[in-house]
């Protein structure tokens, strides 16, 4: 059952490896952070600017960013939405859904009948309940002609449905994840 | 009846945030950061441009965004697969006189990075990280023998987006 784990090993130099383990934590916030890091790094400031950039060239850095506290800024509600969608449309459809502004994540994870029948995930956001229901109905319109409909299941007495929305009430445990040394 | 009572663990969580204060220069500040942050020599000097302030204030204000916790990471977001690590999406649908118990069971494995309580069947969501696909699968297979309960495991299979933007 676990034949699909995400798994691929890129190349890390040394150097570049202290830089992940230097900033992975955050940037300093200061005038010249990568002159800071450099430094710590003893290389020079603007080999520090080569190595970040070619990390972001090879995918290694997503981006290079900030990241807010949802419930900070007034995000209180979230939705995991997931969906049945034929085999065959959905790799164009995923792409589809995740263009939608509204969407953060977006993924095809392996379906396990006849308990779970969804295929495609989406999370979305928003300030209200009404909010992220509008949001789900717009991704049911997008995918409308390309879910699975399925008879029931009786042998194991499963209703199916096409699509459903999980919202995380508790958080039970949050911690990074971490380069270890 | 259980809905009744997870909607008041909602609201009674989410009571516990504060709203944050925000000046227009924050907002601004806060959604041209969840865009992208420079390469370059002076990059809070290329955000105050764009945002028509200083460079100084930028950095006071982002220091004081972070210390307040209206953001909570600042800097490269590495892929953690590209890392050398292996991920895996997994769930249990827990019997809730048991929830306790066994979320203490599941957390207790330093692999287990987050762990969601959502609003289904399958109760439990928490995300497993480890060194090696031989690792992940060992602790999947750990947390059933612990829990009894058996896992619904969902690796990512492909990648169709992934980019948190809230607009402040």
């Amino acid at each position: 059952m676990s034949n699909y784990i995400s798994q691929h090993n890129e190349q890390l130099s040394d150097l570049e490896r202290q830089f992940v383990l230097l900033t992975q934590s955050g940037l300093p916030i200061v005038a010249k952070p990568y002159q800071q890091i450099a430094a710590q790094l003893s290389i020079t400031e603007t080999e520090v600017l080569a190595m970040a950039a070619d990390l972001k060239e090879r995918g290694i850095i997503r981006r290079i960013a900030a990241v807010p506290n949802h419930y900070k800024l007034g995000y209180r509600f979230n939705g995991m939405t997931v969906w049945d969608v034929k085999d065959e449309d959905v790799s164009e459809f995923g792409q589809a859904v995740g263009r939608l502004p509204f969407v953060s994540h977006c993924y095809l994870r392996p379906r396990h009948l006849p308990k779970w029948n969804y295929n495609l995930f989406a999370m979305v956001h928003g300030k209200t309940e009404a909010e992220v229901q509008q949001y789900r109905t717009q991704i049911k319109d997008l995918l409308i002609n390309v879910l699975q409909v399925r008879n029931d299941d009786s042998d194991h007495g499963v209703k199916f449905k096409t699509n459903d929305m999980l919202t995380s009430t508790e958080i039970l445990k949050k911690t990074g994840l971490r380069l270890k040394r | 009846m259980v809905k009744k009572v997870m909607l008041m663990d909602k609201s009674s969580r989410h009571a516990q945030t504060k709203l944050a204060e925000l000046s227009s220069l924050d907002k601004r500040l806060i959604n041209l950061l969840q865009r992208g942050f420079p390469i370059s020599e002076r990059p809070f000097l290329d955000i105050a441009e764009q945002l028509g302030s200083n460079e100084d204030i930028v950095i006071e204000r982002l220091n004081h965004l972070m210390a307040t916790k209206v953001l909570t990471r600042f800097g490269p977001m590495f892929d953690a697969v590209c890392l050398g690590g292996a991920f895996t999406l997994a769930a249990l649908a827990v019997p809730e006189e048991k929830f306790a118990e066994v979320t203490m069971q599941v957390n207790s494995f330093d692999q287990v990075a987050h762990n969601y309580r959502r609003t289904h069947h399958y109760n439990m969501w928490f995300v497993v990280g480890a060194e090696s696909e031989v690792e992940v699968n060992q602790v999947i297979s750990d947390i059933e023998k612990k829990t009894a309960l058996p896992v619904l495991n969902t690796p990512k299979l492909e990648e169709f987006y992934v980019q948190l933007y809230l607009p402040a």
